[in-house]
């Protein structure tokens, strides 16, 4: 038995054993893209116990510092995923369509070879999410992609048994009407969802009632208590969402219960940028290879990016993975550029722009002073399709290196690279 | 006033012919700051002439006089049309529901009777989409998950009918070997058993072959469709496309068709960089799976670096926009040779594997795939390295007509 324990103990130390140094490192050289300030050349980062000390052109390196030549190399925030499928979670099952107490935390493996996709990608922060079979089909988890062996490890809220660790995931359009118990038609979807949210309206108020006289509250119930953390503004809907009628459906839904919501994928947001801005809703873009591949997705055109952009809406990037591979992250943004987003806009959208939507933008997003030291070393200009993330750091840890053989592998696949496929598409 | 009409009119009719002349057999010239004509020397500051849908002249510009009346385009970068190697486009359409998803027949495991020119839609969405992505050719037909799911063709991207966009009309029998099929059918359940279905119709082939051959015709035997197409098989007149993945049956595939003498080509292969020695004795063509395919099921040891690997080798690849049963709904080759070339195949490989490769391998190198006198005007504009990200596909220029222009 004490022979388990101390296993056990080895096993938590054998994790933390990997920290960051708290003797200063400055990568010196590179051209840097802070994001909140312009691109800097020739520029110093200096990181300390993970955390970022300083950022510029000419400033004093610590006499004890480590150095490292970065020049010709450019560096940028790690980026971050705003919804992904990483890790081999799940949410809600076939029993119904409306599940605000199933969290993807109690199945997500934070062993799971997929993650080393998004390290060789240079994704630092992911949103990972359940599926959008459903109206509402779970919890989702915000992890950094550090090194580990349990969720702790990964996950940016310090306790995921008290702490609110996600957001929550929704859906509307045509993946979550199914046979019953299920929606038949856009309609009752969004009559399902106003019923759930009105019941929980009067949970909270009878909490409320209740304040000073715990006796007379209300019995716990898993499901009103995910929807009041919504209700209450502590925990953002993420909303799955193609088609231009759909996409305001879940805009009107949100403006009557007053969540925070981010838009997902929205394939039509050309068609209606002006609008989306006027309800000051952020949106998560994904760009596919072709258009359609169901009826609410054949109008996707990635010029969706600069409409928003033109219209003054906040604009990130997915990758869905699987839909989209995460290690092509920075392609999103290049293919924005392409058809018309401006660099400064698409560089944010892979980082400052995300970390907003996961209001974690105290911590990660740019390269400032006190933020976390999280970042990628790049071999060229991040919009070219020949740069290659070299290095990915995270509060100053390395959790990927191009230039180690094994990690190498993980960036291009190869035989037993990845033994397990990341399934699930919209189940 | 009777003199007016008959002016307006003339004049209308003119404008017409006018107009016709120069959307179907207009005489245009090419200017491209670089012209890679794939199969001869890649010209700086070249110019191409167009005549009814043909390439006339290629040359540097120096030396090549534009005529007078020609319609002049010109960008930085000049490729020939793109030549997609195998893919389901016009047979699995833009809606991805049970009406436009015509790539897969489930009645049957073996049905090479079934004809690419009898199910495919030219006017498909996506086949238009492609069009504007540069790709001017596409073999498609029908498509993996079943042992013979039927024939392939080759059509061009552009024209609304199946007569005007067929370049060939009976290219390839489409086969699978692996897991996917024992998905779509109760038997055959197993690899093993796929092959024992497929050694039994082949041998039935070769004794309807002989019977056919016999010069008293009364002693021929009825017409069969699935034994007409599977002679075409075994007499080369159809190649063999044989989509299989891991290491152990793509050598089930060769020992296959060495046994039958099937001309083979390996689609997918996502593990044939192991056995790059045995392909090459074996003269097996290789159309690989596209770059970003997802790694599910017996694609799961792919790479992004094994059309670099095979190419290093001596085994000339084409890339595939292949199959995808969720989206996107079709890829685009540019896209797919794009992560090939990041991942450590040359510049010119990579155009090759797009263009002059796959045009030889479907048997088409003599029509497309390169920029010659004498071949179809397929031409490609773009605005930078066709392969960057930031690039647009400018000009496309399909049998001598523009179909597709963005770049102001």
């Amino acid at each position: 038995m004490t022979h388990r324990i101390l296993l056990a103990l080895l096993c938590v130390f054998s994790v933390h054993i990997i920290k960051a140094q708290d003797t200063p490192v400055a990568y010196k050289g590179a051209l840097i893209y802070t994001i909140n300030s312009t691109p800097i050349e020739n520029g110093t980062l200096i990181v300390q116990n993970g955390k970022i000390l300083a950022v510029g052109a000419d400033i004093q390196i610590p006499d004890n510092a480590k150095v490292f030549d970065v020049k010709g190399k450019v560096i940028m925030p790690g980026l971050v995923d705003t919804h992904s499928h990483l890790g081999n979670g799940s949410g809600g099952d076939r029993s119904g369509a409306l599940h605000p107490e199933v969290r993807l935390l109690d199945a997500f493996d934070p062993m799971a070879v997929n993650l080393m996709k998004a390290r060789a990608g240079g994704l630092t922060t992911i949103n990972i999410m359940p599926g959008s079979g459903h109206l509402m089909s779970g919890q989702t988890l915000y992890i950094k992609t550090r090194k580990g062996k349990v969720i702790e490890d990964l996950t940016i809220c310090k306790n995921v048994a008290m702490n609110i660790c996600g957001g929550m995931k929704m859906a509307n359009g045509t993946n979550s009407i199914r046979k019953k118990p299920f929606p038949g038609t856009r309609a009752k979807s969004a009559a399902m969802v106003r019923e759930l949210f009105i019941k929980a309206q009067e949970y909270q108020k009878k909490l409320l009632a209740a304040k000073d006289s715990p006796e007379k509250a209300p019995a716990r119930d898993l499901k009103m208590e995910g929807l009041i953390e919504i209700l209450e503004g502590k925990r953002i809907v993420h909303f799955h969402t193609h088609r231009h009628d759909d996409v305001l459906t879940a805009i009107r839904i949100s403006k009557e219960f007053g969540f925070k919501i981010v838009l997902h994928h929205v394939s039509e947001a050309w068609k209606i940028a002006d609008e989306i801005a006027e309800a000051n809703v952020p949106v998560s873009l994904i760009f596919i290879d072709s258009p359609g591949g169901k009826m609410e997705a054949i109008d996707l055109d990635p010029k969706s990016a600069a409409a928003l952009e033109k219209a003054g809406a906040d604009v990130a990037f997915h990758t869905d993975d699987p839909i989209t591979d995460s290690r092509l992250l920075l392609r999103s943004a290049a293919i924005a550029v392409r058809e018309g987003m401006t660099k400064p806009k698409a560089l944010e959208g892979l980082t400052l722009a995300g970390a907003k939507m996961l209001e974690l933008d105290d911590r990660i997003g740019s390269l400032e002073k006190g933020k976390d030291a999280d970042f990628i070393i790049l071999s060229g200009d991040p919009l070219s399709v020949y740069t290659h993330v070299e290095q990915t750091w995270i509060e100053g840890i390395k959790v990927f290196d191009t230039a180690n053989a094994e990690d190498k592998a993980y960036a291009v696949g190869g035989y037993n690279v990845y033994p397990e496929a990341t399934t699930h598409v919209h189940d | 006033m009777i003199n007016l009409k008959s002016m307006t009119n003339y004049k209308l009719i003119i404008g017409l012919l006018l107009l016709a002349a120069q959307l179907t057999s207009a005489q245009i010239a090419i200017k491209g700051e670089t012209i890679y004509t794939v199969s001869g020397k890649t010209i700086t500051d070249g110019v191409i002439l167009i005549e009814d849908g043909k390439i006339t002249k290629v040359g540097v510009a120096s030396k090549v006089r534009i005529p007078k009346n020609y319609k002049v385009y010109s960008g930085k970068v000049v490729t020939p049309g793109l030549v997609d190697a195998h893919a389901t486009v016009g047979f699995s359409g833009i809606y991805n529901n049970e009406s436009d998803q015509m790539q897969l027949e489930k009645s049957s495991p073996i049905q090479p009777e079934l004809r690419a020119i009898d199910g495919y839609n030219p006017q498909e969405a996506l086949v238009k989409y492609l069009n504007s992505k540069g790709v001017t050719t596409v073999h498609t037909g029908h498509g993996p998950g079943a042992v013979i799911s039927g024939q392939t063709f080759i059509a061009k991207t552009d024209g609304e009918t199946i007569d005007i966009v067929t370049l060939d009309d009976a290219t390839m029998l489409a086969m699978t070997i692996g897991p996917s099929v024992s998905r779509n059918f109760k038997s055959p359940g197993t690899a093993a058993k796929e092959i024992a279905m497929l050694r039994t119709e082949l041998l039935k082939a070769q004794e309807y072959q002989k019977k056919k051959q016999n010069d008293d015709i009364s002693k021929h035997p009825s017409r069969n469709l699935k034994m007409e197409a599977l002679v075409q098989l075994l007499e080369g007149k159809m190649k063999a496309l044989v989509t299989v993945n891991s290491s152990n049956l793509i050598m089930t595939a060769i020992r296959l068709a060495e046994e039958f003498n099937l001309k083979l080509v390996l689609d997918g292969a996502a593990e044939s960089y192991l056995l790059i020695d045995e392909i090459k004795t074996s003269k097996a063509e290789v159309i690989l799976h596209p770059t970003k395919a997802r790694g599910y099921g017996d694609m799961k040891n792919m790479s992004w670096d094994t059309a670099a690997k095979l190419t290093e080798s001596g085994i000339p690849v084409a890339i595939q926009s292949g199959y995808e049963p969720y989206v996107p709904k079709t890829r685009v080759i540019l896209y797919e040779a794009a992560i090939a070339v990041a991942s450590g195949l040359s510049f010119e490989d990579g155009l090759k594997s797009i263009t002059f490769n796959a045009a030889k391998i479907i048997g088409q190198d003599d029509k497309v795939g390169s920029i010659e006198k004498g071949k179809d005007a397929d031409i490609v504009i773009y605005d930078g390295d066709p392969f960057e990200y930031l690039t647009h596909v400018c000009t496309v220029i399909t049998n001598g007509k523009v179909t597709h222009q963005e770049c102001e």
